[in-house]
Parts: C-alpha cells; sequence; structure tokens
C-alpha cells in the first residue's frame, strides 16, 4: 500500500493537481510516526510512511493546511474521514484545497500495546489475517489482533470512507457489532460512589500537558477557553486537586454532539487515561435521547444538540428521574 | 467601581410580614459597591420612586438593586424611575424578594437570610453591568388575521377601519365560518345571516381587506412589527379572477353525491362547488379528491360550460410572502366529535342529531328548506329531547372535556323555543346540569323558553338513549329534582356536544410561539388585564380559539384585539431589546452553531480579514448578529462551543458573578 500511495502522490505533484501531501513519517523508532506535510518527490522518498503504526489522525492538521496556497494531497483513513467530514459541517476545512484519498486501515498497532504484551526491539510490523507480524531484534514475532491492535481500533465503528475524491485499495465496510458501548456500560452501571472513585483515580494523573485538546479535531476553536485569561479557567497552576477532573468533563461539553469516537485523545494520553469513554457517553446518550447519530457522517444533517424537532425527549431531571 | 444603592421594599405586609426588611437593607449595605441602602413601605409609589431618584442624585449613584416583587410587575417601573433621574436603565437590576422568598417562605429568618443572598447576587451583577441603549426597529403597517369567521371578520373591519391594511387567511374556500351555519342568534332572535353576510360583503369590497380564501399559514417569522409569513394559497382549480360565480358549472358536474360540509353530511354537493349562496369570495372550488377529471383525467365537463374559462385543471398550490406588523389568531372552535358517546345512540341513529346539525336542519337554507323533518324518514318529530352538556363539564379521562363549553345553554333554549314556536304541536324536553345564562337579556330569554313557550326543563342528565325498530328513540334520564327516573319516547334526540378549539390551533400556536393551556386554547397575556393579547409580542387573540364564547362576546373581544392591533401600528417604531446577543469575533471560528439554534435568523456570517502576527492577514468566517432581529433569548450563547457568543445585559460573567455570590455563604 505504501508504494501505491508514494506513486499516486507523485503522480499528483508532477500534474501539478497538489503542491504539497499531508502523510506520516516514521520518526526514531518505527513506531514513533509523526504526521507531516512532504513538498517534493525527493521529500516524499526520504520520510513517507504508511504502515501499522500509522494511527494518526490527519484531518485536524487540514484546518492549517487547507487555507494556504494551492491544494493538499491527504491521506485518509476511515476513521479519520469522519472527523474530516465533521470539520468540513464547521466550515473549519476549505474543501476544495484538499485532495483526499481514502486509504484502507485493518486496524492499528502502537509501541506501547507492543510493549505491554512483551514485544520488545520493534522493527516493523505487518498484518496477515488475523495476526499481526512483528519483526524485532530478536526475530519475528506473532500476535493475535486482538491482542495487538489499539483499543479504539477494537472497537472499530467503520472501515467505509464516508468522503473521498480518489480511494486506493478496496472499499470496507461498516462494523455494526462494534460493542463500542460496552465499557459505557459497565460504568453506567456502577453506583455513583464506584464511579466517582474511577473517574477520580483515572483524572487525578491528569498532568495538564494538553495533548489530548490539541489533537483532537472537535477542539478547533479559535482560541480556547482554556487558554483565555477572561475565562477563568484559564490554564494555570491547578488551584485544586479537582480541577483536572472539570478540565475533561468541560472538554466532554465541548465537543459533545461533534465528536466523531476518532479515539485521538486516549491515543495520545501519555497517562493513559481512557477519556474517549467520557465522549462515547454522551454519544450513547444523544443516541438514545434523539435517535441514532454519527457526527461527521455527513456534511449536511443537523446535530441533534443544534435541532429541534417535537419528539425529542426532555433529558433533563425529569427525564426517568420522576418516578422513583 | 460601581456605585450602588438598595432599595428593599415592603410591599405593604407582602414582603414586610416574612422579611425583616430592616435586617436585609442593613446587611446589603455593607456590600461592596454600596454606597446607599434603605428601605419602604411601598418602593413602586410616588413617593418610594422619590427615594430611589434623590438617592441617585445625592449618592451619584452609578446602579441600583431593588429588593422588590418580581421583574415581570416592576422591573419596567423601575427603569423608568432610573432613567428619570438619569441613571441608564440597564443600571437597574430586581432582587425578586417577594415571589420568591416572602411568599413561599414562613420562616421569617429563613426568609430573611435569603432575601439577603437574592440581593447580594442582585449586586453582584450590577457591578457588571454597562448602560445599554435601546435601537429602534420599524412597523410593518398591515396586520394578518389568521381565520375568517366572525371573530376575524371584525377585526379586520376594525382595523381596517383605522387605515390600515389587513389580510385574512381563511382555510375554507369561503369566509364566514361557524356563524354562516347558524340560523337564529340568541338572545335577540336575528337571523345569523342577514348580520353576517353584509360583514362579508363589507370585507370584499373593503380596499384595505385583502381575503385569501382557501389559505393557511405555512410558515411565521420575525417578531412584532415585523412579522413574514408564508400563506398557502391552495389549487382550487378554478381561476378565481375569472370566475363570476355563476354556479353553471355546480350544476353539470356528474360528481353529485360527496357529502356536504356545509350541511355537515347531511346532503351532497357536487365535486366542483360553491359553498353557499352568499360565500365570499363567490367562487367554485374542485375537490380534489371527488374530482373524475383530477383522479383520472376523464370528465371536463366544468371546463365545457364554464362561459368564463375560469377552470384550470392544472392549478398549483401558490406560496405567497407577505409582511406583517401584528398577528390576529381567530382559528374559532368546531364541535367535538361524538362518536365516542354511543349512550346517547349518536352513530347509531340519524335522528340523534348534534345541535350544530339541529341548526342546519332548522335553516332555511339547509338540507330540509327550514322545515323541521327527522334525517331518518323526512317526517315530522313531535316529540324533542335536548341533552346539555355532552361532552362539557365531564371529568373522566379521555373523553370530553372539564371546562363549560358557555354556549349551549342559551342556544339549546333557543332551539327548543323556536321548535315550540314554529311547531306548537311538538313537545320538548331539556336535560340539563345547571342553566347558565349570564349574559344581557339572557336569563329572560331562558326565561320566556320555560315560561311562555312551555319547554320542559329537566334537572338531570340522560342515561341512555335506545333506537327502538318502530323508529322511536327510547330516553332514560334522571330528574333529580322529583327524585325519580324519566322515560320519554322521543323523535329526534339533539346532543348540545362541547366545543373545542380549531385543531389547526396547536401547529399555528408553534409556528407563532404563542402559548396554549392543556385545552389548545390560546393564552392570554394576563387573565383579567390582558384578555385579547398573547404574552408573545405582536400576537393577539380574538374569538373562541382563546375560550369558548358566543357571537356577543367574540365581536367584543374581536374589536377590542383590532383596536389592539391599532395602537401597535399606529406607531412608526418600536424600541427593541438592547439585550442581544453578540459575537467576539476574535473568538469566533465560524462553525454555525448559533445559526442553527436561533429561533429568529439573526445570525449570519462575514468574511472577515484579521491581523495576524508578523504583519500577515487571514480572512476568517464570524457570526454577527442582527440586532434588531435578535430576541435576546441566549439559544446561541450555550450553542457556541468557543464561548463567542454572550448576552448583553445578561452575560455569562455576570451570570456566573451571580451564581458566586450566592454560593459564597
Amino acid at each position: 500500500m505504501q508504494e501505491l500511495m508514494l506513486a499516486k502522490a507523485k503522480e499528483l505533484l508532477q500534474n501539478g493537481t497538489v503542491n504539497r501531501v499531508l502523510g506520516w513519517q516514521a520518526g526514531e523508532f518505527v513506531y514513533d510516526i509523526t504526521p507531516a506535510v512532504f513538498e517534493s518527490e525527493q521529500d516524499l522518498d526520504a520520510g513517507f510512511v504508511y504502515n501499522e503504526f500509522c494511527g494518526n489522525n490527519l484531518s485536524k492538521y487540514l484546518i492549517k493546511e487547507s487555507r494556504k496556497e494551492g491544494k493538499v494531497l491527504a491521506f485518509l483513513k476511515p476513521c479519520d474521514t469522519y472527523s474530516f467530514n465533521q470539520l468540513i459541517k464547521e466550515h473549519r476545512i476549505i474543501r476544495e484545497n484538499v485532495y483526499v484519498i481514502g486509504v484502507p486501515c485493518e486496524g492499528k498497532t502502537d509501541g506501547e500495546t507492543l510493549k505491554s504484551k512483551g514485544v520488545k526491539g520493534i522493527l516493523g510490523a505487518k498484518s496477515e489475517g488475523d495476526e499481526l507480524i512483528i519483526d524485532t531484534l530478536y526475530g519475528e514475532q506473532r500476535l493475535s489482533k486482538r491482542d495487538a491492535l489499539t483499543a479504539r481500533c477494537l472497537t472499530c465503528k467503520s472501515k467505509k470512507h464516508v468522503v473521498y475524491d480518489e480511494l486506493l485499495g478496496e472499499e470496507g465496510e461498516e462494523v455494526p457489532e462494534n460493542h463500542r458501548f460496552e465499557e459505557v456500560e459497565k460504568l453506567e452501571a456502577m453506583t455513583p460512589d464506584e464511579r466517582f472513585a474511577f473517574w477520580r483515580g483515572e483524572l487525578s494523573r491528569c498532568i495538564r500537558c494538553n495533548a489530548c485538546r490539541n489533537v483532537c479535531p472537535a477542539c478547533s476553536c479559535e482560541k480556547c477557553v482554556f487558554d483565555n485569561p477572561a475565562s477563568g479557567i484559564s490554564q494555570k497552576a491547578a488551584a485544586d486537586s479537582f480541577e483536572e477532573n472539570m478540565f475533561h468533563i468541560i472538554r466532554a461539553f465541548h465537543v459533545a454532539g461533534r465528536c466523531t469516537d476518532c479515539g485521538e485523545c486516549s491515543r495520545v494520553c501519555p497517562q493513559n487515561i481512557p477519556l474517549h469513554l467520557l465522549n462515547r457517553k454522551f454519544i450513547k446518550d444523544i443516541d438514545a435521547f434523539y435517535g441514532e447519530y454519527q457526527a461527521g457522517e455527513d456534511t449536511e444533517s443537523r446535530a441533534p444538540l443544534t435541532n429541534f424537532t417535537y419528539d425529542d425527549v426532555e433529558p433533563s431531571i425529569v427525564y426517568k428521574g420522576g418516578k422513583k | 467601581m460601581q456605585r450602588i444603592g438598595v432599595f428593599v421594599c415592603w410591599c405593604g405586609s407582602n414582603i414586610a410580614a416574612t422579611v425583616d426588611v430592616a435586617a436585609v437593607s442593613e446587611a446589603l449595605g455593607h456590600e461592596p459597591g454600596v454606597v446607599f441602602s434603605t428601605n419602604y413601605q411601598y418602593m413602586c409609589s410616588e413617593a418610594g420612586q422619590n427615594i430611589i431618584k434623590n438617592a441617585i442624585r445625592d449618592y451619584q449613584l452609578t446602579g441600583i438593586v431593588v429588593c422588590s416583587c418580581s421583574p415581570r410587575m416592576h422591573e419596567a417601573t423601575f427603569r423608568k424611575t432610573a432613567a428619570s433621574a438619569g441613571l441608564n436603565s440597564y443600571m437597574v437590576e430586581i432582587a425578586n424578594i417577594r415571589e420568591q422568598c416572602s411568599w413561599i417562605h414562613k420562616d421569617k429568618a429563613q426568609a430573611t437570610e435569603k432575601a439577603i443572598i437574592l440581593g447580594r447576587a442582585a449586586i453582584a451583577k450590577v457591578h457588571l453591568n454597562a448602560p445599554l441603549t435601546a435601537g429602534e426597529s420599524p412597523v410593518t403597517k398591515r396586520a394578518l388575521v389568521i381565520g375568517g369567521g366572525i371573530a376575524g371578520i371584525q377585526t379586520a373591519l376594525d382595523i381596517a377601519d383605522a387605515g390600515f391594511e389587513v389580510d385574512i387567511v381563511e382555510k375554507q374556500p369561503t369566509i364566514g365560518g361557524k356563524m354562516t351555519q347558524i340560523d337564529k342568534t340568541f338572545p335577540t332572535l336575528d337571523c345569523a345571516a342577514c348580520i353576517l353576510t353584509p360583514k362579508m360583503v363589507d370585507c370584499a369590497q373593503n380596499d384595505k381587506i385583502n381575503i385569501f380564501a382557501y389559505s393557511e399559514v405555512k410558515e411565521v417569522k420575525g417578531f412584532v412589527g415585523n412579522f413574514h409569513v408564508k400563506i398557502n394559497k391552495k389549487a382550487r382549480y378554478v381561476d378565481a379572477t375569472k370566475c363570476t360565480g355563476c354556479g353553471e358549472c355546480t350544476e353539470k358536474c356528474p360528481m353529485k353525491k360527496i357529502p356536504n360540509e356545509f350541511n355537515l353530511g347531511l346532503d351532497n354537493r357536487h365535486a366542483i362547488y360553491i359553498p353557499f349562496a352568499q360565500a365570499v369570495p363567490k367562487v367554485a372550488t374542485i375537490d380534489p379528491n371527488a374530482c373524475n377529471m383530477l383522479k383520472n383525467g376523464k370528465c371536463g365537463l366544468c371546463a365545457k360550460v364554464c362561459s368564463a374559462g375560469a377552470i384550470d385543471y392544472k392549478q398549483k398550490d401558490e406560496i405567497v410572502e407577505r409582511e406583517y406588523g401584528a398577528i390576529v389568531v381567530a382559528t374559532g372552535y368546531n364541535p367535538i366529535k361524538l362518536d365516542d358517546y354511543d349512550e346517547y345512540a349518536y352513530s347509531l341513529s340519524k335522528d340523534v342529531v348534534s345541535s350544530l346539525e339541529f341548526e342546519r336542519i332548522t335553516n332555511a337554507a339547509g338540507p330540509t328548506g327550514g322545515t323541521l323533518l327527522r334525517p331518518s324518514d323526512g317526517k315530522h318529530p313531535h316529540t324533542l329531547v335536548f341533552v346539555q352538556c355532552v361532552g362539557s363539564r365531564c371529568s373522566a379521562e379521555g373523553k370530553g372535556k372539564s371546562y363549560c363549553s358557555k354556549i349551549c345553554c342559551m342556544y339549546t333554549a333557543k332551539h327548543a323555543m323556536l321548535c315550540r314556536e314554529k311547531y306548537p304541536d311538538t313537545e320538548v324536553y331539556v336535560f340539563y346540569i345547571d342553566v347558565r345564562s349570564p349574559g344581557k337579556n339572557y336569563d329572560e330569554f331562558y326565561r320566556r323558553a320555560v315560561e311562555e313557550y312551555g319547554v320542559h326543563y329537566i334537572k338531570g342528565q340522560v342515561g341512555k338513549v335506545v333506537p327502538r325498530s318502530d323508529g322511536k328513540l327510547l330516553v332514560q334520564g334522571s330528574d333529580l329534582l322529583a327524585n325519580e327516573q324519566v322515560h320519554i319516547e322521543a323523535d329526534m334526540v339533539v346532543l348540545a356536544a362541547a366545543i373545542e378549539p380549531d385543531k389547526s390551533a396547536r401547529p399555528l400556536a408553534t409556528m407563532l410561539t404563542a402559548s396554549m393551556d392543556t385545552n389548545d386554547f390560546f393564552t392570554e397575556a394576563h387573565a383579567k388585564l390582558r384578555p385579547v393579547e398573547s404574552p408573545t409580542a405582536g400576537i393577539f387573540l380574538s374569538g373562541a380559539c382563546q375560550g369558548p364564547k358566543d357571537i356577543p362576546d367574540t365581536v367584543a373581544q374581536a374589536g377590542a384585539a383590532a383596536s389592539k392591533v391599532i395602537g401597535l401600528l399606529a406607531k412608526d417604531k418600536l424600541t427593541c431589546n438592547p439585550c442581544t446577543a453578540h459575537s467576539d469575533e476574535m473568538m469566533c471560528n465560524g462553525c454555525s452553531s448559533c445559526e442553527k439554534v436561533c429561533p429568529y435568523g439573526a445570525i449570519s456570517y462575514v468574511d472577515k480579514e484579521f491581523r495576524m502576527p508578523n504583519r500577515t492577514t487571514a480572512i476568517r468566517r464570524v457570526a454577527v448578529v442582527n440586532e434588531a432581529v435578535c430576541q435576546g433569548c441566549g439559544a446561541c450563547t450555550v450553542a457556541c462551543p468557543s464561548g463567542a457568543m454572550d448576552l448583553k445585559g445578561f452575560s455569562n460573567s455576570q451570570i456566573m458573578a451571580e451564581v458566586d455570590a450566592i454560593c459564597k455563604m
């Protein structure tokens, strides 16, 4: 696939369709993938990669890239295209300045997941059926996909692109039985005290590095409230130990109805906090209250939280809470 | 730092009996920024207002807090007071220590504590208040009347008489409404048509009045003074400008077995029809569900016989967009469906009729030419039983209405009286729960039915009506005064069905954002003091859409609604609410969330060039609020993910300051 993509990128650069390419490049280690913009064939040959570690969602980078001179080629995985659509809907990406090539994805792994399974000296990996074959300093190792894929890929909602100008490889299918709400249901089944203890346990590890916010495609405000001194909640030394909880809860509220469940927040968290669960709870509630809704599935539909229909429930204290 | 004055009102004993007002003014006097604090028996009185005015001058106050009743009651009063002393009206905050405090508390210590907290919150808000200036918006000098019954007609005539344009939208092919179906009117027994049809003609001939018959309101946007309305003119399949109303087509139409709505299905009409001879506009209408030509393209007879060439089978619904300054709702009522009343055998026997059907049977223009004949066999009935309160004052759930329909006592007395007058050989019985006749000459009218015309009034309800095979209706009821069961062999039974608002009222209320009660009657702004206005500015109520009403009451209310409309349209400008939303364009990222939730369409977007670091510029899409259209509902401020939208006078920081002040205890 990488060769196919390289050839396509060079072709489009040559014929002038685009003047740069948004893709991934390897870091110091094979699993340290970084998004990068390539402006020439030489750049592409030197750094472009597409492999089992390319989990990064490139859509958010297009907010800036699409505002620059000329057209940019963007390689998007199925789940990235949801974020892309959502940003189109919010008028954040200028669609005509982007040439989208959909690339297939069979689920991605990352260095941490593999290391946690005891794999050391990782040199590369490739997918083969239900297995991941990992090339290491100590020889080849095989892991089942279930063990090797990141948590978000195990509950992949769709392998189908919702938007593209061109598709490389086979079109995938939606994954209706993705069980992505099972973890949320577990949390819902807890008592309020247990749930509070769970989230305190997770969120108190937060170091306010802002990685989740910076990577989140839904977090695209001109000025984030946490950076605004006038908001009263801007980034500063935590005034008390509960502040990081508020940070994540406020962020979850801000992206509610717009979060496509891409899972980047949890992927980048250096403290391994399962932040996606907060957003997924919102998605589950929105589905229950207003009917199934997938942010980013299209660019036209009205989001449930900014729409009103006569059969909307009133999810307030009264809802479900009235008769106890 | 603001210089704040605090004025605590006793409201006589309304507040002072439950709240220690002296303690409140003392405690609030120590709040930061407060330079003057006092209390007085009636702050809204002239003397009270003078205390405020003098304090503003003497202490150079920059903001005031009045601890009193609900701002709905006297906010406007105190704003005027402040303005007359040279202080901006929007530097006034009300702490509601009556409805939200003294009236709901019994314990004086607790109530006093809460009053102090509410006062603190208001003081915290005033600290962040900024003077606001109200803009002005123009008034479109045209009114829309929805519904062309007697209520709508009277309102329209009165508005037109004052020199303003009026449009009437009526969903039926003709204006006139229910009154056209009525024979005589109580308490004077004038013929309804004789007093109504001249008014209908007046409407048609008045050059200030525009009638959209066979039309419905599809969409309402805008606000008081500036409504934009889409009206759907349904296809009549007849060119109204060419049709002369000669009626040639209706005679030749082969589809003649269509139940006639005007006579409540008691006889038939043709597929092309004019509801009745005095219809306004007198234009034929093709019923698309009955016409052969429209259904399967075969026939075309009406087009052949029409000498005016008015028939147009290809006519389409047409949307007309109009602008109005005021809207009057006059959607009227309907009798309830009686299908659920098997105890009265309504659906079992043709001779059990509703009162409106009885009106048609006794009307000279009705199916029997005005001769009282039984629907089943066309014979003259000798014994008639009238049953009142069918579905009215009914507490059974899911059946009937809890309210009194108000008009039935009087029209039943009228029916009974007219029966006895025209046909002295009839025996007439009326079953009633109470006779309610409080109106000028109403009780006299009812007494006449009993005393002069010998109508048998029986206090009690009918338990059952059983149709017998010989055509008689066996009526079983109870006479509560004699305490005995009554059995009557009747020829006809007339049911005084409860009345309910027209079904179109509920969706219309949603379009107008006007409020309704649980029975779907429109709610007035104040039950006693603003009975013809809806709480939504610019929406007025006329007739039975607001509650059951007879013709005199309806006409009176129609005139009252018209006078309110005239008062509004006479103004050239309306003062806008300055508490509108505005977008901080440095924060706005142009995501369109606010635009989607704005119910007034007040938000649009512009591409604006911004200076960026390093002498560069960037073009960004940012939201712009049209302040003349914004009503300050605040929906956008909560939808905005960036916190760029804020509401003047109710900014997020002001509300947070209030919350902080309350929580600081």
